[in-house]
């Protein structure tokens, strides 16, 4: 494990800088509902470098605009659509949050599937559930079903401005959701151009099947996913900070949102019901 | 139209090498907007500013910093980082293989397809055995001046690279503990079986649809001719009542739906 400090901070896109939950919903089956946080299942791991100035002050990036020159606050943007060559629909998160209807916002299961038979194909990102004050007794219910039936739920839902597709399985006890790719997000391989399937010669096939069995595992073994990238980054800043060479030190107010967020705590306390 | 080839590497397994090429498996449709200026609804730049002065800072003159502590920083300089970059390659090397469905959901990251790079008699020969044996290849690659892990699999015949997350980075469910709290009674575990099991049927992705983004899309196109529709605002939630009878009223009425059915 690293230490703490070495770890990236949040990303913007996970937000859970200051241990806020992800997103904070209804998970239902039936019309049972369950009142659930997310929280991601993954640290960003890379290391992240700060961009200083010529002092070795931490900079900030700021949108400006083109024709004038001048910085833009937050509330001087807009998001817009691009309908034509530089003429834009404008379109406000009220209107985005609006055009989700009501129904969209659970996550409704509507399906279950054998939670095995999804192919990898449409996995993308994953994130504990944690029940919220109260929904303890349905979260376990949900929980304890899944794990003895092996299925995994399967829901889409509007959140943030996006629809998702995802899968909610259940992991001795804790649930967790991976978002997954729509179909018509992946490619097939006529989009890509690849050649039709040959026929392989036996003898060939055969050659590989034993090149297999000769490397096989029994099981996946995660330690060997290293970040080589990382671990050589690290290495060089202890050899530098050893040699005093190239620290530099400023007074800088610790901003919260940059503040290293331990992720598993946040997630230990946030399963335990305590606030 | 063909799609154009993102990286050329070799497949080496022991003494044995597989060229392929790399392709994107991945379509993105999420709506794309740009950020405007609110005033002259016209894209904005980003640059790097002093938040202190509000200057900005050329490009030229900003360094690279990692926060040791709160404040304190080791700068790595351009070659430092060139240095870190790792030796180029065109191996993919397959470590090892592992049966399939042993690597969890967590780790899998961003699929690619490897199409054969000439000789297609291996390619399609290392598909059908990965498929005849049902297993999967851990392999190990630089790409584009980066170290990636990943897994080999087959599906459908052709051979996918997927690139996994790094051992540090995912969280386990072993790392913490199940939720407090009072356990479920026999007899709602008994219903919430019968309630899941009615619900249950095979995975087609492809009955699920992002109608939200056709929402949005048909929204905008509304909009940019004038005709934006009035959107309800959003409502708060409502509660719901006790376990065991919201259970006994799902089963009855997906009852009711199957016989209607």
């Amino acid at each position: 494990m690293l230490p703490k400090a070495t770890r990236k901070k949040a990303e913007p896109e996970d937000e859970n800088a200051g241990g806020r939950p992800f997103w904070s919903g209804t998970l239902t089956f039936g019309l049972v509902s369950v009142p659930v946080s997310l929280f991601p299942a993954a640290r960003s791991n890379r290391t992240s470098l700060r961009m200083l100035g010529p002092d070795g002050q931490p900079l900030a990036r700021k949108y400006f605009a083109e024709n004038t020159g001048k910085d833009l606050d937050v509330d001087e943007v807009v998001r817009g659509y691009e309908v034509a060559k530089e003429k834009y629909v404008i379109v406000t998160d009220e209107e985005l949050e609006r055009l989700a209807p009501e129904k969209t916002r659970d996550i409704d299961l509507k399906q279950f599937v054998p939670a095995e038979s999804i192919p990898p194909l449409y996995f993308e990102r994953g994130y504990f559930l944690t029940p919220a004050a109260g929904s303890q007794k349905a979260y376990k219910l949900l929980a304890e079903t899944m794990d003895e039936s092996k299925l995994a739920g399967i829901a889409t839902f509007v959140m943030r401005g996006k629809e998702y597709l995802v899968a909610i399985f259940s992991d001795k006890g804790i649930l967790r959701a991976e978002t997954m790719r729509f179909a018509d997000e992946l490619r097939s391989p006529a989009d890509i151009g690849l050649p039709k399937k040959k026929e392989a010669p036996k003898a060939t096939v055969s050659k590989f099947e034993k090149l297999i069995a000769g490397k096989s595992k029994k099981q996946f073994s995660p330690a060997k996913l290293t970040d080589k990238e990382s671990d050589s980054l690290l290495k060089l800043v202890k050899k530098k900070q050893a040699k005093r060479s190239n620290v530099v030190k400023v007074d800088e107010e610790v901003d919260t949102d940059h503040k290293v967020v331990d992720l598993v705590s946040i997630l230990k306390k946030s399963l335990s019901g305590k606030k | 139209m063909a799609a154009r080839a993102i990286w050329k590497g070799e497949l080496k397994l022991g003494a044995t090498k597989v060229p392929v090429k790399l392709y994107s498996a991945v379509q993105d449709r999420t709506v794309r907007f740009h950020i405007l200026d609110d005033r002259a609804k016209k894209r904005v730049k980003q640059h790097m500013i002093d938040p202190d002065s509000g200057d900005e800072v050329p490009n030229e003159e900003i360094q690279k910093g990692y926060e040791i502590e709160p404040g304190r920083y080791v700068i790595l300089t351009k070659e430092d980082l060139e240095n870190l970059e790792p030796p180029p390659s065109r191996d993919i090397d397959i470590v090892e293989f592992v049966p399939q469905a042993k690597i969890s959901q967590q780790w899998y990251e961003r699929p690619y397809y490897l199409g054969p790079d000439g000789d297609v008699k291996d390619y399609f020969a290392l598909a059908e055995a990965l498929q005849n044996t049902e297993s999967e290849g851990i392999a190990h690659w630089v790409m584009r001046n980066k170290y990636y892990s990943g897994a080999l699999r087959a599906v459908d015949d052709y051979l996918f690279l997927f690139t996994l997350r790094d051992a540090n980075e995912v969280i386990l469910a072993d790392e913490l503990t199940k939720p407090a709290g009072a356990a479920p009674t026999q007899k709602e575990l008994a219903m919430a079986k019968q309630l899941v099991e009615m619900l249950e049927g095979e995975f087609k992705p492809k009955e699920y649809k992002d109608e939200y983004r056709e929402r949005v899309m048909e929204f905008i196109e509304k909009k940019a001719k004038g005709r934006a529709p009035r959107l309800k605002a959003v409502k708060a939630k409502r509660k719901t009542a006790a376990l065991d009878s919201v259970l006994a009223k799902s089963i009855a009425s997906l009852r009711k739906e199957k016989r209607a059915a």
